[in-house]
Order: structure tokens, then sequence, then C-alpha cells
């Protein structure tokens, strides 16, 4: 079955809560209602006929200046062969939707990851919690206005321009060598220098 | 700079180019140490006896031994010389086993191994020992002093009062105790008091785990090995190590191995034992270093984990030699019977230079069987990978022990039917040997066919 | 600062009486830096809890920041094991997205330097799985193999672990000459080296014995955990992209008429299916099936171009895509959206090594401590895969 015919046996079923597909550029979507999301889920995957029984992704992705987070799912099934993409859009001041752990168990990490990374909050997950940072880690890094605090725990998250930290150091290392040994008293020039120019090596190597 | 002097600084390694000044070197010192410790042994260990340090004191110093002040102080250091010699011996064999085993197991992995310090890298445990000594002593902060620090003691005991009673040769024993054999048992036991105390005391949770599987190991495989050990000593009739080797005799038909199917049986199961007691794969669940990093030796460094690793290694010499001596016929010498001993020992005072000779080809006979074992408990490490704890509980108590008792009734019924057909024990023995002489002919072809289908072929040479 | 995670393992008390073990982040056997909360009633598990992040490079963060054709060295580094899919991935989205194709040529070298990195990437795998299992000598053999696959890739990309090989649009550098002959030398030397390999270690009945039985996963559980690729064949479950859901050369009907080959699948081939040794054994097989692909592609490699036209500067219309490569860790996916410029404006890396955490804290309970270790070899996890 084509997405087309996915997506209308969809909205056979609940009416208005599945918006139209939108147009393949390149992967065609489908906008759900955030109340319905769980029962789409769960008749998609247990329709007869439908059977996605896989969820392939489900990832947020940040738009501030629509003002919304979508959550977007993708579907597929390996019986059909055949999938969908499925958006949900959050509020961005509150981003709360419901979980999908319920239907499919890979939704587990997936959710804890878009909560750690966006700050999405699903109601009903068994554990979230942040994944791949730290507990205490403040703000929510994918979206589009996080703001980096410098730092965590004293370690910080910014550094300079390795070429001008260099030569800063080498500056604050020459004063020190400058300090430790003090210039000898300007005495005046021996009567005629030998030609010093470098240092030539010797002609042995 | 010219081409000569360029060449002269040129210090390039060249892998495989050693320079003749370094192999000679190390062939010299790796041969003559060995030697000159077995040397010693050789001469000690008849030498320090009482019956000797009094002709000593008579002949030599000219005093009456019943009345010499300095007597027993003399008993005391012959016996502290030859304790120092002994434990030598054993720290300079458990080096060499670390060799053998890297060449071995870079061999085996095809790599290059050891090739830096000495010629085939000889002398690298020189160099790691060195290493350890030299690393930070760490004792966690938490661990209990007495014990961390009292624990590599009691598994270093364990491991050099093994050498008082093993064979070396035909005399070079220290101490042939009647006891023999039940006493190397119950020493290597303390050991295992060692791992415990290592594991407890660490006051980390993966030492203890490490700790504990290892104490639950041990003690359950001593029970098959004490029943496999009964039966080279129900064969011998006694519990005395040099008994036991002199039961046996030189050529491989009349080794206990083959003069008696269950202790072919006792073998194997004597063999796993051994294996499983000293930690080593497939038994070396205590330090799974996949699962426990290193198990009880977790929180160890410097030189309390040199010693643990000395004694692990050392360890491997012992269980061969104590294997060959129960079932491989010991120091026994082909073509020369207990007769040819006694006779060039001839009578009174110091025995002549051929039975000192006779003495150096049993102790290389021995030197040669327990390296061929020590090779097989190689061998197997590297091949194959680890049971599990349950598992391993399981084959010991419902397969090692049903086995070895089995093997023990047999042997009852055996040494019986000795009695009746004395002709069983040579018929035997011959068939024994020529079905194992079969299989590892089968085995020898299979191999080869095996690199051969690989599109391999088997390169000796690559030294 | 309490960890939350300890919540999970019945810590959150003073006076709670289990027995909690750290199990990583630097340990020998876990594949990378990963943490294991575990909770232990002598040797065996109450449960395992995974704690992961000590890898997290914002590497999807760094996708909205740099250009298209720059992002492609940071796919590399999503999965440093089987850098070439990561690469592919990439790849195949962006030009779903700019509606280009590779040409012929370029697809079949993408496959060929796919299958070897695929049979290295399962060298990997399967030696270290046998190391943690305590056998020391598969992995080396297994890495000796591996170098010659890393000498033929450096000679046709320049680099033995972050190829950097892909491009939009096809491949950066043609074949050298000669190389075609050398990877059917070396492949034919790897069919006899898999012959050995197996008789070393897998039919090793000690390592059955470890392996059979331990932590079955079935078909149906796989499937709602997300598990791809070998883990999910292992179950069972006959699925394989490359011919299921084709993309890139595997679509092209001329590649399909040249090349035959099979999918393994897990039978329970030493106990029950879906265990340890079926994940373990499908690798295996699937060296070899890759050896085949390999010598089969090489042999009726076309000639022509290996890089299609593409515009200087990259910037794709408005939309999303998804391009999913069969990575030798299954599926691998790179969700791209974009807004009509130059940088994407969401980049995600959907891999499989992250949904394979997932499963692990519900399978733990009632392994032991070495089943543990068996698990997570077995799901051949990458740290890189699953922290990004």
């Amino acid at each position: 079955m084509t997405t087309d015919g996915i997506h209308e046996r969809l909205k056979a079923v609940f009416g208005d809560d599945v918006g139209p597909l939108s147009e393949a550029k390149m992967d065609a979507f489908a906008l759900v209602k955030k109340e319905r999301i769980v029962e789409v889920c769960r008749f998609l995957k247990t329709e007869p006929g439908l059977e996605l029984e896989f969820l392939e992704d489900e990832t947020a992705v940040d738009w501030p200046k629509r003002n919304v987070i979508e959550i977007v799912y993708h579907l597929l099934s390996y019986r059909h062969r055949h999938g969908i993409v499925l958006k949900v859009e959050l509020d961005r001041a509150a981003p709360v939707i419901t979980t999908v752990e319920t239907v499919w168990k890979t939704a587990n990490w997936f959710e804890r990851e878009i909560y750690d990374l966006f700050g999405v909050d699903f109601t009903g997950h068994p554990d979230l919690r942040r994944l791949l940072l730290p507990d205490d880690w403040v703000g929510h890094p994918l979206r589009k206005d996080y703001q980096d605090a410098g730092g965590w725990h004293g370690i910080s998250s910014f550094r300079e321009n390795p070429l001008v930290e260099l030569r800063r150091l080498d500056e604050v290392r020459r004063a020190e060598a400058a300090k430790l040994n003090p210039p000898p008293p300007p005495s005046p020039p021996p009567a005629a220098p030998p030609a010093a120019g470098p240092a030539v090596p010797p002609a042995k190597a | 700079m010219t081409a000569a002097a360029a060449k002269k600084h040129d210090r390039t390694p060249r892998i495989g180019a050693n320079p003749r000044g370094v192999v000679l070197g190390t062939l010299a010192i790796g041969l003559g140490l060995p030697s000159a410790l077995f040397a010693a042994v050789l001469v000690l260990s008849p030498v320090t006896k009482p019956f000797m340090i009094d002709a000593f004191i008579r002949n030599v110093l000219g005093q009456d031994p019943a009345t010499f002040g300095y007597r027993n102080l003399l008993y005391g250091l012959s016996v502290a010389i030859l304790a120092f010699v002994l434990i030598n011996f054993g720290a300079i064999v458990s080096g060499m086993t670390v060799w053998w085993e890297m060449r071995v197991s870079s061999r085996m992995q095809s790599r290059v191994g050891y090739n830096r310090v000495g010629a085939g890298g000889f002398f690298q445990w020189v160099a790691d020992a060195v290493k350890l000594l030299l690393k930070e002593d760490l004792i966690p902060a938490e661990a209990d002093q007495l014990l961390f620090r009292a624990s590599p003691y009691f598994v270093l005991t364990g491991f050099a009062l093994t050498f008082v009673a093993l064979p070396f040769g035909e005399s070079l024993i220290a101490a042939d105790l009647n006891v023999g054999i039940f006493y190397l048992i119950a020493v290597t036991a303390l050991v295992v008091v060692g791992i415990l105390l290592a594991g407890w005391s660490s006051n980390s949770k993966w030492a203890l785990f490490g700790g504990m599987r290892s104490a639950a190991q041990v003690i359950s495989y001593e029970i098959p090995a004490g029943i496999a050990i009964m039966i080279p000593v129900l064969m011998a009739g006694s519990l005395s190590m040099q008994d036991i080797i002199r039961a046996q005799g030189p050529w491989p038909w009349q080794w206990f191995l083959f003069t008696n199917p269950a202790s072919l049986v006792a073998f194997l199961v004597f063999f796993i034992s051994q294996l499983a007691e000293g930690n080593r794969t497939p038994f070396d669940l205590p330090e799974a270093e996949s699962e426990l990093v290193a198990g009880y030796l977790s929180e160890y460094s410097s030189f309390r984990f040199a010693l643990f690793f000395l004694v692990e290694f050392g360890n491997l010499w012992v269980m061969a030699a104590i294997a060959v001596t129960l079932f491989l016929g010991g120091w026994q010498v082909p073509f020369a019977g207990p007769e040819l001993f006694a006779e060039l020992k001839g009578t009174g005072g110091m025995p002549g230079l051929g039975w000192w000779a006779l003495q150096i080809v049993s102790m290389g006979v021995f030197a040669l069987k327990t390296l061929f074992v020590l090779n097989l408990i190689v061998w197997v490490r590297w091949t194959l990978p680890r049971i599990r704890v349950d598992q391993m509980m399981v084959l010991c108590w419902k397969y090692l022990v049903p086995f070895a008792f089995v093997a023990f009734v047999a042997t009852l019924l055996w040494q019986i039917l000795l009695v009746q057909v004395p002709v069983a024990r040579p018929v035997t023995g011959f068939a024994l040997v020529g079905a194992t002489a079969v299989v590892a002919a089968f085995f020898i072809r299979q191999t080869r066919r095996n690199i051969a289908a690989a599109g391999d072929r088997v390169d000796l040479t690559n030294w | 600062m309490e960890k939350l995670i300890l919540r999970r393992v019945g810590m959150d008390h003073p006076d709670s009486e289990e027995m909690i073990l750290n199990f990583g982040p630097q340990h020998p056997s876990t594949h990378g830096v990963i943490n294991f909360i575990v909770e232990t009633d002598g040797e065996v598990l109450k449960k395992a809890v995974p704690d992961v992040g000590y890898l997290h490079r914002s590497i999807e963060k760094i996708g909205e920041g740099v250009a298209y054709p720059g992002f492609m060295p940071y796919t590399d580094r999503v999965d440093y094991v089987a850098a070439m899919f990561a690469n592919e991935g990439y790849a195949l989205a962006i030009e779903r997205l700019l509606k280009i194709d590779a040409p012929p040529r370029a697809h079949w070298l993408r496959a060929i330097s796919g299958e070897l990195v695929r049979i290295a990437s399962h060298l990997v795998s399967v030696g270290t799985m046998a190391m943690d299992i305590g056998a020391f000598t598969p992995m080396l053999h297994g890495i000796r193999e591996r170098e010659t696959i890393n000498d033929l890739i450096e000679e046709l990309c320049g680099a033995r672990l972050t190829y950097n090989y892909h491009r939009i649009g096809g491949v950066a550098f043609d074949a050298p000459n000669g190389w075609r002959d050398r990877v059917l030398k070396f492949l034919d030397h790897f069919d006899a080296f898999l012959v050995e390999f197996d008789r070393l270690i897998s039919f090793n009945e000690i390592y059955i014995r470890r392996l059979a039985n331990v932590a079955v996963i079935p078909g149906a559980l796989a499937i709602d955990y997300g598990l791809v690729g070998p883990n999910l064949r292992g179950s069972g479950v006959d699925w394989d992209l490359r011919r299921d859901l084709p993309y890139g050369p595997w679509a092209l009907p001329e590649f399909r008429e040249k090349v035959k080959w099979s999918v393994p699948v897990g039978t329970g081939f030493m106990g029950t299916p879906g265990d340890c040794y079926d994940r373990y054994y499908i690798r295996c097989l699937e060296m070899k099936e890759s050896s085949r692909i390999a010598r089969q592609a090489l042999e009726s490699l076309p000639e022509g171009e290996v890089m299609a036209k593409v515009p200087r500067k990259i910037k794709p219309e408005a939309g999303e895509a998804l391009g999913r490569v069969e990575s030798a860790r299954g599926e691998l996916a790179y969700y791209v959206v974009c807004d009509g410029t130059e940088k994407a404006y969401r980049l995600r890396a959907r891999t499989g090594s992250f949904t394979a955490m997932g499963i692990i804290e519900d399978i733990s309970p009632g392994l032991m401590v070495a089943d543990l270790v068996a698990l997570i070899a077995s799901l051949d996890v990458v740290a890189p895969e699953i922290d990004r």
C-alpha cells in the first residue's frame, strides 16, 4: 500500500484529526492532532492491512518562527513494506504530549532523548529523565534559542581560538622569563665585532 | 656526515635482525641462569641433609658433630640457603614461564610478540618486574590495611612451600616427605586464602566478586583433584613423591598414565582441576579481564601485584611438575634403572662424578616433561573461551567428581586384577601408548589439513 | 548530586541493601564508554540500567551549523566502526532532496566499499565478542584480516577508519589501478579464513554453552523495541533494507541482476532463535555474504564517472527527507529537514545501537553478570552511535 493509501484509511477512521497529506518534498507527512496521537498510532500498528509495527524514528524539530515544536514519527511496516510520516505540533512555550511508549516500546528512549534535548514533556512515560546529558544540565540544547551556559561544574565549554591562545601564552612565558633573568645592563659594543650572522652549523653534520 | 659514520650512528631497530651479541647474550643468560639455579638445587639438595652436614663437620672442620656448638647454626644456615635458592628458582621459573606463554600466545595470535628486550624478548619479564617495582604502591584508603598488605604473602607462601617437595631429580628433592603429595595439596590451598583475603580487603565490589568466585572455584575443584591424586597413590602404595616416581618406569608404557585405563581418566580430571585451581582459562573467572577487569587483583599495584603475578605463573610450573610426577614418570631416565643409580652412588662419603652426571640427566628429563605439560596448559589458555560460574560448578560437581570416583573404584579393582594377572600392566601400557600415538597422528594430520585448507602453511622457522 | 538513575535500581534511600555496581564507563567489554548500573543478587542480576551520554558530541547540533558538504566528515564519527554507511546514508538523504542520482560506477563503488567495511565491522564485532567471552585469539585473527581491509580502503580513499569517502552525488575517488585485483585476492583468502575462524571459535563447545539460550529476544519483541540489522535478523525477522526497501546501488536493476546474495536469518542455530549465539552467528554468515557481494560487484564494475554534476553551493529547496542504509549495525537513517539555506535546519541520525540499548534494561533481569557481557557484545553496540 502506498502512503496515500494509508492516509486514506487513517482519514476514514479519524476524520479531521488527521490533516491532509503534504506534498512529497521529498517525504510526505500528515499532521495529527496531539490529543489523538496515541489512538492513531495504535490503529496504525494493529489494523490488519496496515500493521506499521516498527517505529523507525521519533524525533522533534524546533520551529521558533512558527512557535511550535514538531514531533515527527516515522513508521514502517516490515510485513507490507509501506510507511508513513506523522507529525504533531506542540506549543513551544509548554510542549506536552502523551507518550506512545504504550504502543511501541522503542519510543521509550526516543522520547527520553527528545525530553533531554528539546524539553518536551511526555505524560505517561515510565522513566522520563535525561538520557545523553547529565541530570543537572540546564537547558535543552537542540532548541534554536539554546544559550550555552559556558560550563558545567567548573569545566568551561568555551575555548578561545588556538592561534590567539598560543600567542598569548608565548607572551606570558616571555614576560615571566624576562622577570627571572633581567636583561644585562647595556655595555659599550666591542671594537670589531666578528661576522656574527646567524649561527652557522658545524661543517660536519 | 660520511656514509660510514651515518651507518654507525644509525640505531634504527631492524625487526628480526638481532645483532649477534644480543642473541648470544640472551642464550647465555637464558640457558645459563636456570642451569645455574638447577645446579645449585642439584648440589644443595643432597648436601643439606643432616648426615651430610655431620660428615662436613667431621671431615672438614675436624670437630665431633655431637658436641660442635655451631651444628644447629650450620643446619639452619644450610636450610636457609636451600630455601633461598628454591625461592629464587621459583621466581626465575615463573618469569621464564611468562616468557614462554607470551611467546606461544603471540604466535598463536599471528603477532610478532616480544622482540625487544633480549633475543626473542627473553628478558621482558625482567623489565616488567623492574617496572612493577618502580610503580607507586597504592593502597585504597577504604581497604583493610593489614589484610590488604598480608594477602600477597599468603599466596607467595603457598607457592614457595611447594618447592620443598618437588622432585627435580633422583636425589634432588629438598625434603622427601613421606606425605609428599598430601603436603603439596595442603600447601597449595593456602593460595585460596590469599585470594579471598585480597578480594575482601580491597573493599571494592568487583574485587569481592573475583574473590568469591575464586574461593568457590578453588575449593570445589580440590575435591576432584584430591580423588584423582589418590589413583597414582594407590598404584604406587605411598604418598611420597619419590616413591610414586620410583613405582613408575622410564618408558611411556611404564608411566602411570598408560598402565591403567582409569588413570587416563584420572589424568584428565586432574589436569582440568589443576587448571581451575590455578585460575587458568577456561577457568579464569576470578580474573576475567573482560568482566571484572582484574577481579581480586583490581586494587593491587606495584610489587604486590607482581607477587600475585609471579605466583600465578609459577603455579603453572608447580601444576605441571605435580602432573609429571604423578602420571608421567617424573625424572625416570630411559635405560637407567635404580640399580644404575645405586651402583654409581657407591658407598660412603661423596658419590662419584657419574652419579652427579646421572642426576643432571634425570633433572633434564624432569624439566623436559614439565615443560611439555606446561606448554599444554598455555596452549589451552589461548584457545578456549571462559566458562561461566554456574557452568563451572556444574562441571565440577556433576561431571568431574563422579568421573573421579568411578576411576578410583576402577583403580581399586585394577590393583586387585594386577595381583592375579601381572601381565595386564605392560599389555595395557603398550595398548594405551599405541592408541595415544594413533590419536596424536590423526590430530597432526587433521591440523595440517586444516592449515592447508586455509591457504596457509606451517612455518617453524619464524622465531 | 544525586543521580536520578539510581532510582531505577532501588537505591534512592539510604538503607537499601542491594548490591549496586558500576559496570563501566571504562571497562574492557562495554563497547566504548557506556556505563551500566547493575543491581545484583550474588551473581544474578536483578536489573542492569544503561547510563549513556559519555560520548555525546552534539553532532546533530553541529549539523545545523555546517554546510551540507561540510558535514560529511562528521558522519564518519556517528559510527566510526563502519563509517562508510554513515557517509552513504547522509549522501543518500541529500541526494534525495536535490533529486540527483549518482552515476552507476559510483553506486558500484559504494556497494563494494560498503561491503568491505561491513566485513571489517563484523570482524571487530565477533572478535570482541569472543574476547569478552574469554577467547583472546579469535579477535587477533579478525584484526589481522581487518588490517588488510583497512589497507585496501586506504588505497581507495586515504583513510583507515573515518573515510569521508562518499560525496553528495557520488564518491570522492575512483578505485586505483590494480585495486580490484587486490580486493579479489583478499576475498579469496578471506573465504578460507572464515572457515578457519568458524572452526576456531564458532563451534567451540564452551563458546556455544556461553551463548546459546542466553538473553533470548523473540522476533515480536525485537520489532517492538526497534532492534535492527543483525540483531533483528538474529531474532528470526527476515528483513534487510538492501533487499526489501532497496536504495542506491541495490535499487539498480543491473546491480540486482549481477549480484546475487541471500539474507541470513536466525533460526536457533545452536539453541533458541533470538539468543546470543544467533546474533553472533548471523554476523559470521553476513561476512560470507558480504564477501560474495563484493566479489560479484567487483567483477561487474562498470566504467564511468564517479561523481554526478552537483551544484557548487548545495541549497536544496525546503523540504525533508529520510535516507536509510543497511549499516553493519542495522538501519542507519538520516532525517534531514532543510529550509532552503546552505545549512540543514535539522539533521537527525537514527542509529541501530541506540534502540538496542533500550532493550537491555528489560531483558537483563535474571541474567548473570557474565551473560550481561555476552548480551552487550551480541547486540554489537558502539558508543558513538548511541550518543552521537
